[in-house]
This record gives structure tokens, sequence and C-alpha cells, in this order.
């Protein structure tokens, strides 16, 4: 395949996934300068640019944009150590799950959100409240796909890695992470999905910087076309990790027929 | 709740010495390929002698050819399983097995499925550890994995994420890049060594599968039915290669198989598993290459027929099995 067919393509491809939205942002600005939304319920894609321009001027907005992006990295960072380590471990060592498996899968099933109320009353609505609960809602997908895919690593494999003398951290290196690998991405991408949803919520209740915050204080103001931009963001936000999470799986996994 | 992956297990691995033991043999290859020949003649007895006449001949012209490329000259292990007894829970696979092979001979294990085949060569690689009896290798007794014994399994059990070199690399001493190359090249796959194994066919897995054995030199390779999941053409192709390397590198080889046409395409001696022990050693009087003729048709009817019936002579039932 020539290297121009191949631009090509992928061009075409890129088209079409930004297809829909581009669509329904076009059709929303067409429909709210008609008059048929009216600006008081929701602002048009336009005006809502305008709000952010606004914003950028004044540096609020990259101030609040690197405030969540800040606390959503180090939860992740924590949370996703935490689910890394104690998926490895009770992957590999029967008598630490026996241990753990139970208290973890308590803790995974009360949903995290529900937490808010006291972690204010713990932390007060400063930085470790919110980066304590996105590390507790990253945790639990990275564990459980973490867990599962070594204890999904092909036997084997393993065995054929004893006969040629591999053992310890060369065993875990050669054979047991890149077997896990494909299950433990897909963890990530869930958690990178679940910890933007944390932030968000999170930072609506209680905040005093970031996006949630943002969009909060405009509501108090009925700047709905910040409220909308926030959101907007949020869905950016989201997709950029998604494509991050991706871009991991196709590098990462390469020798997977799948990932090619 | 499935077992815990044991990531750390005895192994014994004395990888130090094997290059300097290869490059002191090498000069005394043809030389041990003679007196080992004369060796396997005596001992093999009736009929015996044509066989290791024409190996002597063979294998000598062969290493010969190859000895630019390669330097292979090391002596095969001889195997002494005595009276091997392995267990599963309740069930006994083994029951007392014992089984004595020659540096260098090439061995096939034959039987049905159940019979306690690949147990044995389990034990004998070390992977099944037996509740009673004993393995040796050259007089010494043994346990656990060493590093001069290779196993090839059914499935070539490549690392899917290492390319085809890499994968080869995990054979050879230290990951040597270049012992890696040249076992590559011995399968005849160098042209391919940067590939992912899921590009490759079947066949070419398992020729990987058998480089990455080869690239320790080991002085043992055991083959689990490496050649069942294969296609009947790419399996006599197989066949070649193995029995070409097994002349050219010099090693002890076990195959088990239940192909009876294979076992004696490839080996000197096809024994027999039945029941835990073994009940019948037949030494294979052919000429190499093989041809298919009523020589080879004569051994394979006889064993074939031995397997079936399990009734002919009283072999079996001496040892007292039942069924």
């Amino acid at each position: 395949m020539s290297r121009r067919v191949k631009w090509k393509q992928n061009g075409f491809s890129l088209g079409l996934q930004w297809l829909i939205p581009v669509f329904i942002v076009v059709v929303w600005q067409w429909f709210g300068s008609l008059g048929w939304i009216s600006n008081r319920v929701l602002p048009t894609p336009l005006s809502t640019l305008e709000a952010g321009v606004k914003l950028i001027r004044n540096g609020e907005l990259f101030g609040y944009i690197g405030d969540s992006t800040r606390r959503a990295l180090i939860g992740f960072a924590i949370g996703g150590s935490i689910g890394f380590v104690l998926g490895f471990l009770n992957g590999i060592v029967s008598l630490s799950e026996k241990l753990t498996d139970t208290s973890i899968q308590m803790i995974r099933n009360i949903p995290h959100l529900a937490l808010i109320p006291l972690v204010i009353a713990w932390f007060g609505i400063g930085e470790e409240a919110k980066i304590f609960l996105v590390a507790l809602g990253v945790a639990f997908p990275v564990y459980l796909n973490t867990h599962h895919g070594i204890r999904s690593v092909d036997p084997a494999l393993i065995e054929m890695g004893r006969t040629y003398g591999l053992k310890g951290f060369a065993l875990f290196r050669s054979i047991i992470l890149p077997g896990a690998l494909p299950a433990i991405l897909v963890g990530i991408r869930f958690a990178l999905g679940i910890m933007w949803i944390t932030l968000i919520v999170a930072e609506t209740i209680s905040s005093d910087s970031g996006i949630g915050y943002m969009a909060m204080n405009a509501r108090e103001f009925m700047q709905l076309d910040v409220v909308v931009l926030s959101i907007l963001l949020y869905a950016l936000l989201g997709k950029l990790s998604d494509w991050l999470a991706k871009l991991m799986e196709r590098s990462w996994l390469k020798w997977h027929p799948q990932y090619r | 709740m499935a077992s815990p992956i044991p990531i750390s297990d005895d192994i014994e691995v004395p990888r130090s010495e094997r290059p300097g033991h290869v490059r002191q043999r090498a000069g005394e290859a043809t030389q041990a390929v003679e007196s080992e020949g004369q060796a396997g003649s005596e001992a093999a007895g009736s009929g015996g002698t044509t066989t290791s006449e024409a190996k002597k001949s063979d294998g000598t012209s062969a290493s010969e050819a190859v000895e630019s490329k390669v330097q292979a000259a090391s002596e095969g292990l001889a195997i002494e399983v005595e009276g091997g007894l392995v267990q599963f829970g309740q069930q006994t696979v083994l029951r007392g097995l014992s089984v004595s092979v020659k540096p260098n001979q090439f061995l096939a294990i034959v039987g049905r499925s159940g019979c306690g085949k690949s147990t044995l060569l389990r034990l004998i690689a070390g992977l099944e550890k037996p509740a009673e009896g004993t393995v040796a290798f050259d007089g010494t007794a043994t346990t656990g994995l060493r590093s001069d014994v290779r196993i090839m399994f059914q499935d070539a059990r490549l690392l899917p994420w290492k390319s085809v070199l890499d994968n080869v690399r995990i054979g050879a001493p230290g990951g040597d890049r270049s012992k890696a190359l040249e076992a590559l090249e011995l399968v005849g796959l160098a042209d391919r060594a940067s590939e992912w194994p899921a590009v490759l066919s079947g066949g070419q897995r398992q020729r990987v599968a058998l480089a990455r054995a080869l690239a320790g030199s080991p002085r043992l390779l055991l083959f689990d039915e490496p050649l069942g999941a294969l296609d009947a053409l790419t399996r006599i192709e197989m066949q070649e290669l193995i029995e070409r390397l097994w002349q050219e590198r010099r090693f002890t080889a076990v195959i088990v198989t239940h192909d009876v046409s294979e076992a004696v395409a490839l080996a000197d001696r096809v024994v027999l598993v039945e029941d835990g022990i073994i009940s019948l050693d037949v030494d294979i009087a052919l000429s190499r290459p093989r041809d298919k003729d009523t020589g080879f048709a004569y051994y394979e009817k006889a064993i074939l027929d031995r397997v079936m019936t399990r009734s002919m002579d009283g072999t079996a039932a001496k040892d007292g099995y039942s069924i």
C-alpha cells in the first residue's frame, strides 16, 4: 500500500469518526440562531465559544483545566498503582488473594461517590478529597483487570519459560506481564473514564477551582454558556484520554493481531 | 479458584560451562561419532549392524558438511530411569518404569493415549517428580530442570509478544543474538527473524520452537508429540529436519508419538508404554535416510499389531498389569 493511499484512508476514517459530533454542533448552532432553541435553555456553540475565548483571555480557563487535569492524573497514578500492585499480588500469591479479595470486593461495591459526605468531613474540600475519590474510583477497574490478566496468562507459556530457566522477575517481565498487558490496558481505559466522571462530580459538589467549580460558579450567575463550555470540555478531555489509551494499546500490543 | 502461578521454582541452571565444553569437544567430533556408532551396534544386538554402519557413514558426512557453520559436536546425555513411579492424586501413571537410553540414541516412545508416555517424557525432563525411583543422566541422579535438556511440546509455545528472533533468544545462553540467528538458520527461517509468531504457519512455528530448543546446544532433546498438530506434508518435512539435525548436532533424542510410522521413521529404538510400564522394546535396524520399504513396513506392522492386541507375548503380563 502506498503512503498516499494509506494517508487518504486514515483521513477518511478520521472524517467518519468526527462526522456525527460535527453534524450535531452544526444543527445545534443552526437551531439556536433560528431561535428554535432559547439561549436561556441552551446557548449556541458560537456563544459558548465566545465565553471560552473570554475565559482564555482572563487566564481562568487554562488555570481551571490545569487544576482538574493535575487532580485527575495524581488520583489516577495513586489509584492505578494500588490497583495494579494488588491485582498483581493477588494474581500470583494465593495467600494474598485469600487475605484481601473479600475486603476488596466489599469496598468495590460501595458507590464511591456516595462517600462524598464522609470524604468532605475527613479532608474538607481541599485537594486531598478529590484525589482520594479519583484514586478510589480508578483502583478497582485496574485491580480487576490486572488480576484477571495475570490469571489468564497461558500456563503452557509459563511452563515453557520455566523449562528455559526463567524464574522470578525474568519470568514476570518476559511472560507474565506481557501476557496480562491486554487485560491491564482494558482496565486502564475503563479507569480513565471513571477518573473524569469522579472528578466532575467531586468538583461540582465541593471545590474552589477546576472545571467542575467553574460550571457550578457559572450556574450561580446563570452563565449558561460557561456551563455548556465546561460540559464540552469534559467531553473533549474524555476523548483525549481515550485516544491516549488507544495509542498505548497500539504501541504495546503491536504483536496482537487484534490491535494491528 | 485457580491455583496461583508458581513464579519461582527450583531449577538447576548450570549454564556456565556449556560453550567451553562444546569447543573442547569439537575437535574429536568424527572420532566420537564413530566410536558411538560401534558402541550402538554392539549393544543393539540382533540385526543392529546394518543400522549403525549406515548411520556412521551418514552421520560423519553430514557433520563434516556443517562443521564450518555449527560447532555442534557435543555428546548426547545417557538417560537412566530406574523404577520411576509417578502418581497424580490417587491415580498411578507410571508403575516403577525403568528404561535406559544410550548417548546419541534416538528413542521413540509409543503407546495409546493415557498410557503414561507423555508423563515419562516429563519425568525425564524434570517437569514431574517421581514418588519413587530415580532419573539419572550420565550416571548421576538428577531432579528438576536442566539447561542441557530441552523439551519441545505439541504446541510451539512461542511468546506472541516477542519477534521470532527474540523467541529463539530465550533458548540461547545469555540471550545471545548470533547463536539464536544460527539456530534459525538451521531450521531455515533466518529470513523471518523479525516477524511476529502470529504470521507464521503451524509448521513454521514448530520450526522456530525447534530452533529455540537447539540454540542452547542441548545434550538431550525431548519431543512431546511435536508434529501431532501438523498436516501430513509438513509433518514429513519436519521429520526429515529433526532427523537431519539430530545427525548433525549429536544429541540424545526422545520422541513421544502416537504415530507408529513416525516412530519407525525417526528412531533407533522404539519402546511401547502400556499401563505405566514398558511392554515392548524394539531396535529398528533400518538404514538412514529411511524409505518406506518392506523393512519399514515390517517394523511398523509388528509394533502396531502389538499396540492393538497387547497379547502377542507375555512381556506385559509378566509385569503384572491388568486392564
